[in-house]
């Protein structure tokens, strides 16, 4: 009772990254709050499951095997969360904001009647007073996120009701081993008691996975380009650099919505979470939403014709100029001066 | 065959220019004070379907939003584009509402509007980017839903055929009807205004819309009554008032933050050779680079 749940996602028997960070995020909660934390497996072939999360501090594993649960549907997942939650009543729920966790959180918190915050940036653990009802509630989970277009920030918390449900990109939460030796305990399910046949009315008829061909998250160079590229064409001298140093493209919000960038790019609370060891960011005015997926690269380069960007506060370089001039000259820096 | 269908749509602040009194001191936003257009992905809804109606041609699209008297403009915008009927969901009731309150009022609009066999919407509105409304109104519906969707690829005999993006990748997924669908950005474009339409509905009013304004030729609501956008309040669709609003979303806003960035201490360049000769000789001495 109480306790943190983490609803894993799992393709191929594999669980995903982002459901490993959220693990390593809920194992420091419960410790802050001085519960257990607990993970859901739903899915098919699912034996390796237990050895791949006890590692993370998982203090109990909810298995639900069945080959009917593979691939994900909406349906049958979200009645056994629902199911499973009644009688468990979790304090917390946390979920990735991918594909799935959109799909299924929302539909979960709307048949318990519980709120769910989207696509944290950053969960924390504090008291809340309401002060119009003169109420102070106790270790709520603030659920921090960038909104309005990543305008500003806001902290939401779930005063009265149960479980506090919010989903995190992948990358967003680092994931680390809590313990290699950690056992934790095995809860097998029997899922007819759990789902019924109208659960399966929606049925997969073709599944198509395609490995990304971008790989930005693991990317150690990474060559940024915001709205005030310009075209796509101008995306190419982006292309052109990172080629010439060993770097990966990513794009800003604005970019991508115009045209310039493929979403596969997109950097930001609404896309990937990055940490390179260099970053530099072109015609990219710097929103909130977009600084909440780079700040912690390690070299920042702004590279902008406006002189007060706000990205380049935090940035480490500023250079104030045309990208049409600036990284052409990068790029023949480079050539001359290395093999 | 005719299919029923509701769009459901939103009228956004355009988020791309928010100034400072965007924000009301309660964490709510001050949408009077911003640009509002027809939210992006919503668009992307109704193309679906249309497609759908050019295909079955006695099909009915109606298009439903919530929000202040103002967002009757995109229910104009819908029908210049294509749909049948429009219905606005306003009332002080609803203000302040989460995901949840919002998909509340919605679905019971929803129940108001008649039989219905595939409700279409957006997949994520820009203002608030959860993509929580959508399934949430299906859950209130008890019917099936599918996220996400590319195209719908067919509909035979009560059973839909959509495809539909995954994390890496793509699936084709078959429902029977009803059946709610989210539409992503990268579906097709919607089209134009029709001109034809344009004509026809640029007339259209809500009631409050047709109190308010100055309209010469009051008759034309009783000759023409398609020009007659409806407009219901809590009471019209039967919602629980409890239910709605801020009192009937579980989360709240405890506080808003404008962000400032803790500064660094950073080096400033020109766009001259000799600048940015100096920075990329210092990133390759370090191995940042090369």
């Amino acid at each position: 009772m109480n306790n943190i749940f983490v609803y894993l996602e799992i393709e191929e028997g594999k669980v995903a990254d982002v459901s490993l960070e959220l693990l390593t995020k809920g194992r420091s909660l419960a410790k802050e709050l001085n519960c257990k934390l607990e993970a859901l497996a739903i899915g098919s072939k699912l034996k390796t499951v237990s050895a791949q999360v006890f590692p993370y501090g998982v203090d109990k594993l909810h298995l639900f095997d069945d080959k009917r649960l593979a691939p994900y549907t909406t349906l049958p997942h979200t009645s056994i969360l629902v199911k499973l939650f009644k009688t468990e009543e979790p304090q917390i729920c946390l979920m990735g904001a991918t594909i799935i966790g959109r799909d299924l959180g929302p539909r979960v918190s709307s048949a318990l009647g519980s709120g769910l915050t989207a696509d944290c940036t950053s969960l924390e653990i504090g008291d809340h007073e309401d002060r119009k009802q003169k109420k102070t509630y106790e270790n709520l989970l603030y659920q921090i996120r960038p909104a309005f277009g990543g305008n500003i920030v806001a902290w939401i918390v779930n005063p009265d009701h149960r479980p506090q449900m919010a989903t995190v990109r992948e990358g967003v939460m680092k994931k680390e081993i809590f313990n290699s030796a950690h056992e934790g305990e095995l809860i097998e399910y029997n899922v007819d008691d759990y789902v019924s046949e109208e659960d399966f009315a929606v049925t997969v008829i073709e599944r198509h996975i395609e490995k990304s061909k971008v790989n930005i998250k693991g990317a150690p160079i990474i060559i940024s380009g915001g709205y005030g590229v310009g075209s796509r064409e101008n995306f190419d001298l982006l292309f052109e650099l990172a080629s010439v140093i060993g770097g990966e493209v990513g794009a800003s919000r604005a970019a991508v919505d115009a045209g310039y960038a493929d979403h596969d790019r997109q950097i930001g609370q609404t896309g990937v979470t990055v940490r390179p060891k260099l970053y530099i960011a072109c015609g990219i005015s710097g929103q909130i939403q977009h600084i909440a997926g780079m700040q912690e690269s390690s070299i920042i380069v702004s590279i902008n014709n406006d002189k007060s960007a706000p990205i380049n506060s935090i940035a480490d370089y500023i250079i104030t100029g045309d990208i049409e001039k600036v990284v052409p000259k990068m790029i023949k820096y480079y050539k001359q001066n290395t093999k | 065959m005719s299919y029923n269908i509701i769009v459901l749509a939103k009228q956004v602040p355009d988020t791309r220019n928010v100034g400072k009194d965007a924000m009301k001191a309660d964490g709510t936003v001050n949408r009077a004070a911003l640009p509002a257009i027809f939210n992006p992905e919503d668009l992307n809804a109704l193309e679906q379907a249309l497609q759908i109606k050019d295909k079955h041609p006695e099909s009915k699209i109606t298009i439903l939003t919530m929000g202040p008297g103002r967002a009757a403009e995109i229910l104009r915008e819908g029908l210049f584009r294509g749909a049948d009927d429009g219905v606005l969901l306003t009332d002080r009731a609803f203000a302040g509402a989460d995901t949840l309150a919002t998909s509340y009022a919605l679905s019971m609009a929803v129940r108001k509007i008649d039989s219905f066999d595939i409700i279409i919407s957006g997949r994520q509105a820009i203002d608030g980017d959860t993509a929580q409304v959508g399934p949430q109104v299906a859950e209130k519906l008890g019917i099936p839903q599918i996220t996400y969707a590319e195209n719908i690829e067919s509909i035979k005999e009560h059973k839909v055929r959509v495809k539909r993006r995954l994390e890496h990748g793509v699936e084709t997924i078959e429902a029977s009807l009803p059946v709610l669908i989210t539409v992503n950005g990268s579906a097709l474009p919607c089209r134009p205004r029709n001109a034809k339409l344009l004509q026809k509905y640029k007339h259209a009013r809500t009631v409050t819309e047709r109190q308010t304004e100055n309209i010469d030729y009051i008759d034309i609501y009783s000759v023409r009554p398609y020009l007659n956008l409806v407009e219901w309040g809590v009471t019209d669709v039967g919602a629980d008032v409890e239910l709605c609003g801020l009192s009937g979303s579980p989360t709240k806003v405890k506080k808003i933050e404008n962000v400032s960035f803790q500064a660094k201490e950073n080096k400033r360049l020109s766009e001259s050779d000799e600048d940015i000769n100096e920075l990329m000789k210092e990133l390759i001495e370090n191995h940042t680079i090369g």
